[in-house]
């Protein structure tokens, strides 16, 4: 490999990892990093994910970001606003997700920041969230690691519930992995904490502890793990041949 | 049977403070003709149902919503609707906000001549802490579950935009993915569809268009010719999203009375030649996501 490996890149390997047990569920990665990481999961750790074309049509073969001939995609089946609506409330998907705001209960925010009557910076909306979190298993990619991403106290619009919901029936959310530009983490510490499992390279726990606007587990200082040989070749030239990964921080 | 109506003719159909539901999704076969025809008329304070696009951000730029129901409001490729986040951020709005799904249920409720619909949905998000309206039911069986009542969103009106009609309002949308009009449709009392072709029965396209036919013409009150209607939304599978015409318009939100002059005070026949004719629209490639 001529080129070192980037921070884009081993967040999509992290990230990939998300989906390895998920069988035949529904990866949805919004946002470029989790959909190339969507991509290569289905490419290495689980072939039998399914997956959108982005819009209405289920693809056997991930697509490559950027313009395409999209007559080459192989499409294997069919998955209208309406049919994915029947599917996460099955608890059939995993989707990855990048919220603006999240807390140490785990609960996102993607609608608004400041007073929901009055907002000083209005967002999307809350979108799917609170349908998404209560219906199936859901990961999260935050490319600014922040304590204005990981808030002290509670979010400021709870759009997906987090571990402090007290719905006897609905239960708990599924967060499954947490990728930042800082390391790799996941809610089950003590009490769903927070805690990291892997840094990337150059930063240290007190990076992400300084980072972050609450306490979290340590659970491991290891580095985390360099995506191999067969996922750079995937990620550069099968899945973002163009290269828009770069983009996200500044490659 | 002539449902065939002129844009103006529509409206004369509409009244302040009515709920209205917007068909299409984000920047996605909204229809824009009608909406701009509510901008030009002196409506006000509606209370408009969307999964919202551009249609939201132009109807707040012309104060006419008093009340949004709504899951989001996005321009698909620019996520955020800089009309709409203005008017929210200057305290304008009355809002209801839920999850998308919640919104479909609402509709799907008031489709069925139901009060509510149960779902988990909402549970342990602040969507119940805003909309303290929502109530909660009991499960009357052995599991005993509380749920979501989601109240279902009755609508005055609603508006669509499709591909093909004829004067019977015997409608067919060509998108892989008809979104939720079907849903809008049941559950107003009146459904206003604007369609880029309005043809005789017989050039609907038989049993093979028939397929295309998303629901039945009972529930269409008026048909309206608008050839690039959508515009600057979608029309799959004629023509993609203006993604110029989206940043003009976004800019738009500094100083609107210039963009309002050159694309809003005329008629839609003018705005299709202000914003590059027929032939400009239907050769605007479709979207890759």
């Amino acid at each position: 490999m001529a080129d070192p490996i980037s921070l884009s890149e081993i967040c999509i390997s992290s990230a990939s990892k998300a989906w390895k047990d998920d069988g035949e569920l529904l990866a949805t990665g919004i946002g470029l990093i989790p959909r190339i990481a969507a991509g290569l999961a289905k490419l290495t750790c689980n072939p039998d994910l399914m997956m959108t074309d982005g819009e209405t049509f289920l693809i056997s073969k991930p697509l490559p970001m950027g313009k395409r001939d999209a007559s080459a995609d192989l499409i294997e089946g069919y998955m209208s606003y309406s049919r994915v609506f029947e599917n996460l409330w099955g608890g059939h998907r995993h989707a990855m997700v990048t919220p603006t705001q999240i807390d140490s209960f785990g609960q996102t925010n993607i609608s608004c920041i400041g007073d929901h009557e009055n907002p000083k910076v209005q967002l999307l909306g809350v979108r799917g969230f609170p349908g998404n979190f209560i219906s199936h298993k859901n990961s999260i990619f935050i490319p600014n690691h922040s304590t204005k991403t990981f808030v002290e106290g509670e979010v400021d619009m709870v759009s997906g519930m987090g571990y402090n919901s007290h719905h006897a029936h609905a239960g708990k959310p599924e967060i499954l992995s947490v990728i930042t530009n800082l390391g790799v983490f996941d809610f089950n510490g003590p009490n769903h904490q927070l805690q990291l499992l892997s840094l990337h390279p150059g930063v240290s726990a007190d990076d992400v502890c300084s980072n972050t606007g609450f306490d979290i587990t340590i659970k491991s200082e290891a580095e985390t793990l360099l995506p191999s040989d067969e996922e750079l070749v995937l990620i550069r030239e099968v899945l973002d041949p163009l290269g828009t990964r770069k983009l996200i921080f500044g490659e | 049977m002539n449902k065939v109506l002129t844009h103006h003719e529509v409206i004369d159909q509409l009244s302040d403070g009515m709920t209205i539901g917007v068909g299409g999704w984000g920047a996605r076969r909204k229809p824009m003709s009608l909406v701009r025809a509510i901008c030009q008329s002196e409506l006000k304070d509606l209370t408009i149902v969307s999964y919202g696009g551009p249609d939201v951000g132009l109807l707040c730029a012309h104060k006419k919503v008093k009340k949004l129901i709504f899951g989001f409001v996005s321009l698909d490729m620019i996520p955020l609707d800089a009309h709409f986040r203005q008017a929210r951020q200057n305290g304008e709005l009355e809002v209801m906000e839920l999850d998308e799904g919640m919104v479909q249920w609402g509709l799907r409720a008031a489709a069925m001549k139901l009060s509510f619909l149960p779902t988990r949905v909402g549970f342990g998000t602040d969507v119940l802490k805003y909309n303290p309206e929502i109530k909660f039911i009991t499960s009357p069986y052995a599991d005993g579950e509380e749920y979501v009542a989601m109240p279902a969103l009755n609508l005055d009106v609603a508006l669509l935009h499709v591909n093909r009609s004829d004067e019977k309002g015997n409608t067919q949308i060509y998108g892989p993915d008809p979104f939720f009009d079907e849903m809008f449709a049941r559950a107003a009392n009146k459904t206003y569809v604007s369609s880029e072709e309005v043809v005789s029965t017989e050039d609907l396209g038989g049993k093979e268009g028939a397929i295309f036919n998303r629901f039945e013409r009972s529930l269409v009150s008026g048909v309206i010719h608008a050839q690039g209607g959508a515009h600057p939304t979608s029309c799959a599978p004629s023509y993609g999203f203006d993604m110029e015409h989206l940043k003009t318009y976004s800019a738009a939100a500094k100083s609107f009375a210039e963009y309002s002059d050159q694309f809003l005070n005329i008629s839609h026949e003018d705005y299709i030649e202000a914003v590059g004719g027929e032939t400009f629209i239907n050769n605007i490639p479709l979207p890759q996501f």
